[in-house]
């Protein structure tokens, strides 16, 4: 047992985990932030991807303990309670999902993504970039389609996307 | 995943001295990657587990001239995006973007997939191309010598890749042919030109895995075209052959996948 401690979506989070404890199951089981899930836990689906530091990654490929003293964003975090970031608007304006349950992973990717490229998208390069996010029910077009848009408003508002 | 104890190092020092108490037992991590997954599926447990990841003398991309220089330690993502990597060797920046997906690529480490060596890795090739030096805890050692089979290298026990580096050639380029589902290279080609010298390095379909194919490298030192290329075979025999992809398959995408690499270097 290690006794970890993070700031998850701006809040302190202190506990002892087993040191095989995978972050994702710190998040949803200690912390009950059950909005990052898991897919296929195998590093494929990106239904896990959270941030760390500022970085999109899969938080069933990393121990929790690998995880303290960092800064963790989840999508419960990316807005104040009863708001919507932009992308989550955009997902939800563009019909960016059916299930939900690729979409945490998916809106988490998507705004490490618009970050990274200050917002400058082409669909060619959010498609490429969604290689690690799988979604078994839109065919991605609307997906594609709330990123650009989303990118479209961040670019025209002159405002950073990123969460932290 | 079984038990293990985790270790966070704050050298190179801290992290040979953290190996050596785990009596051979214990196993460096890097981005983990590779080393969580397969931990996961109880292919690997290791009694402990010590952490690379803040050790501040692997981190660092130092370009000085043509000499490039990156630190175990780096993301893959770090060195896609290294504006001084792109401005000399651009080809290597692209390979590096190539890997796995944007979430690997800030985690994953070049220090990691270099000392894995897996047979479908992508630098391998390239730094077999480039002639590059792999940089240890303890020494320096060719690609050449470094790279020994699948998953083998020339690495001894508790000894940690800390940095690689090659000179800039004078253009190079990756092409890479990749598995539909899990997105690595069936077939990935680094092509390496310095004046006339050409080097070609094979990842992901040798049987004994990554390796130079000299013939192509003889053909396009002459005629530096795809179609230098257009008489040459590769051994069936020697390449990998499984349900992705059967050796007469891969054999033949080595000569596919050369020609689009030297097209993009042309």
């Amino acid at each position: 047992m290690t006794a970890i401690a993070m700031v998850v979506n701006g809040r302190e989070a202190t506990a002892e985990v087993a040191d095989r404890t995978l972050l994702v199951q710190f998040l949803r089981d200690t912390l009950h932030l059950t909005g990052t899930h898991v897919g296929c836990d195998t590093s494929q689906c990106g239904a896990c991807v959270v941030h760390l530091d500022g970085k999109a990654v899969k938080s069933c490929t990393l121990l929790a303990v690998q995880a303290s003293g960092a800064h963790v964003t989840t999508i419960e975090g990316l807005a104040p309670a009863g708001d919507l970031h932009p992308v989550q608007a955009a997902f939800r304006e563009h019909h960016g999902l059916q299930c939900g349950f690729c979409t945490p992973g998916m809106i988490m990717t998507a705004v490490d993504m618009i970050a990274r490229h200050d917002g400058a998208l082409d669909e060619k390069t959010v498609r490429d970039e969604l290689e690690g996010n799988l979604c078994r029910c839109t065919g991605y077009h609307n997906i594609v389609k709330a990123i650009l848009a989303a990118a479209e408003s961040t670019r025209s508002a002159g405002t950073p996307l990123a969460a932290e | 995943m079984y038990e293990t104890t985790y270790h966070r190092a704050s050298s190179v020092a801290d992290a040979v001295r953290i190996a050596g108490e785990s009596g051979g037992e214990g196993k460096f991590l890097s981005g983990g990657m590779t080393l969580l997954p397969t931990m996961k599926q109880r292919l690997a447990a290791p009694s402990d587990l010590i952490d690379l990841r803040h050790v501040p003398e692997m981190k660092g991309i130092a370009v000085d001239a043509r000499r490039v220089c990156i630190g175990g330690g780096m993301t893959h993502g770090e060195i896609a995006e290294s504006a001084d990597i792109r401005a000399v060797a651009p080809g290597f920046a692209e390979l590096a973007g190539l890997i796995g997906d944007p979430a690997v690529r800030h985690m994953g480490t070049i220090g990691g997939s270099v000392a894995n060596n897996d047979p479908a890795a992508d630098y391998p090739a390239a730094l077999l191309a480039l002639d590059g030096l792999i940089h240890t805890d303890r020494r320096e050692v060719p690609a050449a010598d470094f790279f020994r089979g699948l998953f083998e290298t020339a690495l001894e026990e508790g000894e940690i890749v800390t940095a690689v580096s090659f000179e800039a050639p004078d253009a190079s380029a990756y092409e890479k042919f990749r598995n539909p589902a899990s997105r690595y290279a069936m077939c990935g080609a680094y092509v390496a030109r310095r004046g006339t010298d050409v080097r070609v390095g094979v990842t992901g379909a040798g049987a004994d895995g990554v390796f130079r194919w000299s013939a192509a490298e003889q053909a396009l030192t002459q005629t530096f075209d795809p179609a230098a290329l257009d008489r040459l075979t590769v051994d069936a025999g020697l390449m990998l052959s499984d349900l992705h992809g059967s050796s007469i398959y891969r054999a033949n995408l080595v000569t596919v996948v050369t020609k689009r690499a030297v097209a993009k270097v042309a």
